[in-house]
C-alpha cells in the first residue's frame, strides 16, 4: 500500500471502508506530517494527542483538516496573522469550524495568511512568509497561502481558506492544487474575521475536485448566525461526470489580457483543446465591464475593510499600546504598531472612499461597476455553461518580488476579482506546468471555471470531468505531496 | 427689527423594551452588575455577525404607524463609523437613506422619520472631575450596548419650550401606550434631544440651529429650550450672529456649555451595512402590528373634545386608558347627563375621594361601579341631594361600594324639602349673627356667607345653597 498521506480524502475514506486503514493511523499519519512544517505554512498547530485520538469513533469523512487562521476557533490562538491580535483566543467558535468539529474532523492547525486575508503572495504575515512547496524561493500566493502550501507539501490533507477576490484560486493555482470559492451565500460567514464582508466567502483547497465536494458538502447551508446565508439548494454530492458534451464554455474576449504569461496562456490553450476533447465547446462570451473590475475591487473592498478593522482599538481584546492615559493616542499608537503597511494602505484607501463628498466619485461609482460586471456574467450565462479564465495571469513569482509594487501585486487578482463582484462561484484546477519568465523549473498552472450562482454541482462535476482529461496527479509530474515526507 | 420666531425641532431616542438586544441574543437590563449581560456579538469580537431582533422590528413598525408614518415596503442599515470606546465595533448600525418609517403627524407637529438602530454602551469617568478630562479611570459597562432603539425625528414645527415639552409629553404617552417602551426619561429609555433656532417671524426660511442634549425630563426640555432662545434672541438682537454647534444644557445651573462645533462634527462615512440584508415587513407583520395598535391618544382627546370635554380633561383621560374606559362606561350609563359633566366627576371628585381614601388604583379598579356614580350624578343634578352631599356620598362609596340611593337614606343626606323649616332655620341664623346683618345691609355682599355657613351647619349640608341664598335675601 502507498503511503498514507499519499491518499486523497476520498482514497483514504475507500481504504478504511475496505478495512486497509484504520481511522486512527490515518490521522495519526496527518499529526505527524503536519508536524513537519518546514516551509511556515502553520501559525499554531494541534499537538493535542487526544484529538487523534478521537478519531477512532467512525466517521465518514474524518480526515483531519488545516484551518486558515481567520477563522476564529474557541480557546485556540487566531491572529489573521496580524500582531494586532497577537495572543488573543476567542471566546466563540466559526460556524464552518463548528461544522467541521461536528462532523468529526481533528483541527490540524491554524495556517499562516496575508494579514487580515489582504494580499496574493501570504508576503504580508506579521508571522512571516509561507514558502512554494514547489520552490522555496517563490511565493504560495496568496491570502491563504498557508492552507495553499499545506496541501500541497502533504502537511494537511485539505484545508479551508477565504476568498475575497482570489484568496482561494490564486494560491491554489500557485501551488497545483484545488481551490474552490463558492457562490456568496453558500457557507455561514459566521466567525469569519472580516475583511471586505460583502464579498468574503469561506471555500476549501484540498488536492482533487472529488475531496472539494466533500467539504462544501459539509460547510454548505442557511446559518441563523449569518442573515446573508442560504445555503446550497439539494446539497452538494460527489461528482462523476465523465464528459463535457453538451456543455458550452465561454472565453472572454476582454480578459485576453496582453499581460498574461506565455507559459501560462500555452497551458490554458492547451486546457481548451482539452475541453473540446471531451467533447465540450468553445465560445467568445463578452465581459465588457470586467476589466474594470480590479478598479472597483480596490475601492469597495478596503472601503469595507476601513470599517470592519475600525474594532481593533486596544480596548477589549488583542494588543494594547501607548497612550498613557490618553484615550486617542493609545488609539493611534496601537493600530499603527499593531497593523502591517498593506492592512493600512487599505484602511487609508477605504477611508478616503467613503468620506464625505468622495463617496459617489469612488464608492457608488464602484458600486455601479460591480452591478454592470454582475450583469455581464449573467448575459454571459442566457449563451454559455461556464465562462474559464487562467486563474492568475503568471506561475508563482518570486519572494519580494513585487513587495515594492502594490500596483503590480494587485493585478494578480485580475482574473478571479470579476466573479467575487458578481458572488458567482469559480474553481481553480491545476491544468499542467510552466516556466517561470525569467526561466527556471517548471511550476503548476491554474484554470478557473465560473459557474452563475448556486450552480456549484454543476460547475464540480465539469471540474471533475476535466481534472481527470488533464491527468495533472498521474505520476508524470513530481507534485511535493506525493514525496514530501521522505524529503522533508 | 421684527419679532424673532422660535423654531424648533426635536430629536426622541425611544429604547425598546424587547427580550433581547437589537443584533444578539443578550437580555436586555437596567441597573444590573456591569458587562455581565454582554456576548462575542455585542463586544465586537472579530468574525461576527449581526442578527436583527424580530420583536424590535415589530415594536419600530408599531411606532411607525402610531405616528401615521409610511411603512417602506423596503428599508436598509447602515454603519455610521466613529472611534469611541462605547461604541465597540467603532460602527453604529443605523438607518440612513431609507428609514423604516418617514412622513408622518402627531397632533400638529410633523414626523420627518422615524428609524431603526442600536444603543451605544454606557462610559463611566471615574474620579478626579467625573466627566472624561480629568476622571482618574474611564470605565465601559457594556450591558446597555446594542439595546434596540427608534430614533423619532420631527420637522421643525414647534413654536416654543411649553409646546415642546407638551408635545414631548403627548409622544411619551403614545409610545407608552403601544406597550413597546418603559419610556422612562430618568433611566434613559426616552432622550429627547431638540434643535433650536430663530428667524424673523412671518419668515419661511431656517435661521442657524443649534442642538441640545442632556435634558433628561420635560421641564428641563422647556427650561434648556427656552434658555437657548433667550441666548440665541439676545445674540441676534445685539447684533451677534448664531453658530451652529452642540451644547449641553446643566440644569442646577441653567447654562448651556458647547459640546462641538461644525468644524469637529465627525465624518460618519455611512455605508449600507453588508452584513444585514434589506428590511422588507411581510404583509402580515404588517397587518398584526396594525391590529395591534390601541386608539392613540391623540385620537382620544379628538374625540372628548368633540364630546365638548375641556381640553384638559380630554389630556388627563387620554393619557390614563383605564380610566378612559370607565369614563366611557359612564357615558353609555348616563341618562342624559352630558359627559362634560361626567369627566369633571371621574377625573375631579372621584380621583379626589379615591386619592383621599388612599385607595390603590384608578377608578377602574375602585368599588365606585360606572352606573352608580351616573345614579349619584343624577341625584345632585335633580336637586335631590346637595352637591356637598354628594361628595360625602361618594366618600362612603369609595370605601364599602353599594348604591348612592340607600347612603343618601342611612345618612339623611336628602335635601330638605319642607321650606318651612328651612325657614325658621334661616331666620334663626340671622338672629343669631346681627353683625353679618348689618354689614349686609351697609352693601357689602360677601357677608351673607356667614349666614349661609351657619345654615349649613345646621342642616348638616342637606340644604341646596341656591335656596338658602334666595331666603336670606327675601328676609333682609
Amino acid at each position: 500500500m502507498t503511503d498514507i498521506v499519499d491518499l486523497t480524502v476520498l482514497e483514504a475514506h475507500d481504504a478504511k471502508m475496505a478495512g486497509d486503514l484504520s481511522p486512527r493511523e490515518h490521522s495519526e499519519a496527518w499529526f505527524e506530517a503536519a508536524a513537519a512544517d518546514e516551509i511556515n505554512a502553520y501559525l499554531w498547530r494541534n499537538d493535542r494527542a487526544a484529538e487523534a485520538a478521537a478519531i477512532e469513533v467512525e466517521q465518514d469523512w474524518n480526515a483531519p483538516i488545516a484551518v486558515k487562521d481567520i477563522f476564529a476557533t474557541e480557546g485556540v490562538p487566531t491572529t489573521a496573522a496580524s500582531r494586532i491580535l497577537e495572543g488573543y483566543r476567542p471566546p466563540y467558535t466559526a460556524t464552518a469550524v463548528r461544522k467541521l468539529i461536528e462532523a468529526g474532523l481533528p483541527i490540524l492547525g491554524k495556517t499562516n495568511m496575508d494579514e487580515f486575508a489582504m494580499g496574493s503572495s501570504n508576503e504580508n504575515s506579521a508571522y512571516g512568509p509561507v514558502l512554494n512547496p514547489w520552490d522555496r524561493t517563490r511565493v504560495p500566493g496568496g491570502s491563504s497561502g498557508g492552507s495553499a502550501a499545506a496541501v500541497a507539501a502533504g502537511l494537511a490533507p485539505w484545508a479551508i481558506g477565504t476568498d475575497t477576490g482570489g484568496s482561494i484560486r490564486q494560491p491554489a493555482a500557485f501551488c497545483g492544487i484545488v481551490g474552490l470559492k463558492p457562490t456568496y451565500g453558500a457557507i455561514s460567514r459566521y466567525g469569519m474575521i472580516a475583511f471586505a464582508s460583502s464579498l468574503d466567502q469561506c471555500g476549501p483547497l484540498t488536492r482533487t475536485v472529488s475531496d472539494a465536494a466533500l467539504l462544501l458538502a459539509m460547510l454548505q447551508g442557511r446559518d441563523a448566525c449569518d442573515s446573508t446565508s442560504v445555503g446550497i439548494d439539494g446539497g452538494i454530492s460527489l461528482p462523476d461526470r465523465e464528459d463535457l458534451s453538451g456543455l458550452r464554455f465561454g472565453v472572454p474576449a476582454e480578459l485576453a489580457s496582453d499581460s498574461v504569461d506565455a507559459g501560462v496562456r500555452a497551458v490554458f490553450e492547451r486546457t481548451l483543446e482539452k475541453i473540446e476533447g471531451l467533447g465540450g465547446e468553445i465560445a467568445e462570451v463578452s465581459l465588457p465591464s470586467a476589466e474594470h473590475g480590479i478598479s472597483a475591487y480596490y475601492v469597495i473592498a478596503p472601503a469595507e475593510a476601513s470599517s470592519n478593522l475600525a474594532r481593533y482599538d486596544g480596548v477589549r481584546y488583542g494588543m494594547r499600546a501607548g497612550g498613557d492615559g490618553d484615550l486617542i493616542e493609545m488609539y493611534e499608537t496601537t493600530r499603527s504598531e499593531g497593523f502591517g503597511t498593506e492592512v493600512k494602505r487599505r484602511i487609508m484607501l477605504g477611508t478616503y472612499a467613503l468620506s464625505s463628498g468622495y463617496y459617489e466619485a469612488y464608492y457608488g461609482q464602484a458600486q455601479k461597476v460591480r452591478t454592470r460586471i454582475a450583469g455581464d456574467f449573467s448575459s454571459a450565462f442566457s449563451a454559455v455553461d461556464f465562462v474559464v479564465t487562467p486563474t492568475a495571469p503568471s506561475v508563482a513569482f518570486e519572494l519580494g518580488e513585487k513587495t515594492d509594487d502594490p500596483l503590480a501585486m494587485y493585478m494578480n487578482d485580475f482574473f478571479t476579482v470579476p466573479m467575487s463582484l458578481a458572488g458567482i462561484p469559480a474553481i481553480s484546477i491545476p491544468a499542467g506546468l510552466a516556466e517561470p519568465e525569467g526561466g527556471g523549473p517548471q511550476l503548476p498552472v491554474g484554470f478557473q471555471i465560473a459557474a452563475p450562482a448556486f450552480a456549484e454541482q454543476k460547475l464540480l462535476d465539469a471540474a471533475f470531468a476535466l481534472e481527470q482529461g488533464i491527468g495533472f496527479d498521474d505520476g508524470k509530474v513530481a507534485i511535493p505531496y506525493k514525496s514530501w515526507v521522505e524529503n522533508a | 427689527m421684527p419679532e424673532l420666531e422660535a423654531v424648533i425641532g426635536l430629536e426622541i431616542h425611544v429604547q425598546l423594551a424587547t427580550k433581547t438586544k437589537m443584533f444578539c441574543g443578550c437580555e436586555l437590563s437596567f441597573g444590573d452588575e456591569p458587562n455581565v449581560h454582554t456576548c462575542p456579538i455585542c463586544l465586537a469580537h472579530p468574525g461576527v455577525l449581526p442578527v436583527p431582533n424580530e420583536q424590535a422590528i415589530r415594536h419600530a413598525l408599531q411606532i411607525g404607524l402610531a405616528l401615521g408614518c409610511e411603512i417602506a415596503p423596503w428599508s436598509i442599515f447602515h454603519r455610521k463609523n466613529y472611534f469611541y470606546p462605547d461604541s465597540p465595533k467603532a460602527y453604529q448600525i443605523s438607518q440612513y437613506d431609507i428609514p423604516i418609517a418617514s412622513n408622518g403627524k402627531l397632533g400638529d407637529i410633523r414626523i420627518h422619520r422615524a428609524h431603526l438602530e442600536e444603543d451605544a454602551a454606557k462610559t463611566i469617568h471615574a474620579g478626579g472631575s467625573g466627566r472624561i478630562h480629568g476622571s482618574d479611570a474611564s470605565l465601559v459597562d457594556f450591558n446597555r450596548g446594542g439595546t434596540p432603539l427608534v430614533e423619532i425625528v420631527t420637522e421643525p414645527d414647534l413654536r416654543g419650550g411649553a409646546e415642546a415639552a407638551e408635545w414631548a409629553r403627548l409622544l411619551r404617552e403614545t409610545v407608552r401606550q403601544l406597550g413597546v417602551s418603559d419610556v422612562n426619561m430618568e433611566e434613559g429609555s426616552l432622550r429627547v434631544d431638540g434643535n433650536v433656532s430663530v428667524r424673523p417671524a412671518g419668515s419661511s426660511e431656517l435661521g442657524t440651529k443649534t442642538e441640545l442634549k442632556n435634558m433628561n425630563s420635560f421641564r428641563f426640555l422647556q427650561r434648556g429650550i427656552e434658555a437657548e432662545l433667550a441666548r440665541q434672541r439676545e445674540l441676534i438682537e445685539s447684533g451677534g450672529q448664531v453658530v451652529q454647534e452642540t451644547l449641553h444644557f446643566d440644569p442646577t445651573s441653567g447654562t448651556l456649555t458647547s459640546l462641538r462645533s461644525k468644524e469637529e462634527a465627525h465624518d460618519y462615512r455611512y455605508f449600507p451595512e453588508p452584513d444585514l440584508v434589506p428590511l422588507a415587513p411581510t404583509e402580515e407583520m404588517l397587518r398584526e402590528a396594525r391590529e395591534a395598535l390601541p386608539e392613540l391618544p391623540a385620537v382620544r382627546i379628538e374625540r372628548y373634545e368633540g364630546l365638548g370635554l375641556a381640553p384638559e380633561v380630554a389630556l388627563k383621560l387620554a393619557s390614563d386608558p383605564r380610566t378612559a374606559g370607565y369614563f366611557e362606561s359612564t357615558v353609555e350609563a348616563a341618562d342624559g347627563i352630558e359627559p362634560r359633566v361626567l369627566a369633571n366627576w371621574v377625573t375631579g371628585e372621584l380621583a379626589a375621594a379615591l386619592r383621599q381614601a388612599e385607595v390603590e388604583g384608578g377608578a377602574a379598579d375602585s368599588r365606585v361601579s360606572p352606573p352608580a356614580l351616573v345614579a349619584l350624578i343624577g341625584m345632585v343634578q335633580e336637586k335631590k341631594i346637595s352637591h356637598g352631599s354628594g361628595k360625602t356620598v361618594l366618600a362612603a362609596m369609595v370605601t364599602e361600594g353599594g348604591d348612592p340611593a340607600g347612603i343618601v337614606e342611612r345618612e339623611g343626606l336628602a335635601q330638605m324639602s319642607d321650606s318651612g323649616e328651612l325657614e325658621a332655620i334661616v331666620e334663626k341664623a340671622i338672629a343669631d349673627n346681627p353683625a353679618a346683618v348689618e354689614k349686609i345691609r351697609e352693601g357689602n355682599g360677601k357677608a351673607i356667607g356667614a349666614i349661609v355657613g351657619a345654615v349649613m351647619k345646621e342642616t348638616k349640608g342637606r340644604a341646596d345653597g341656591g335656596e338658602v341664598n334666595r331666603i336670606i335675601r327675601e328676609k333682609l
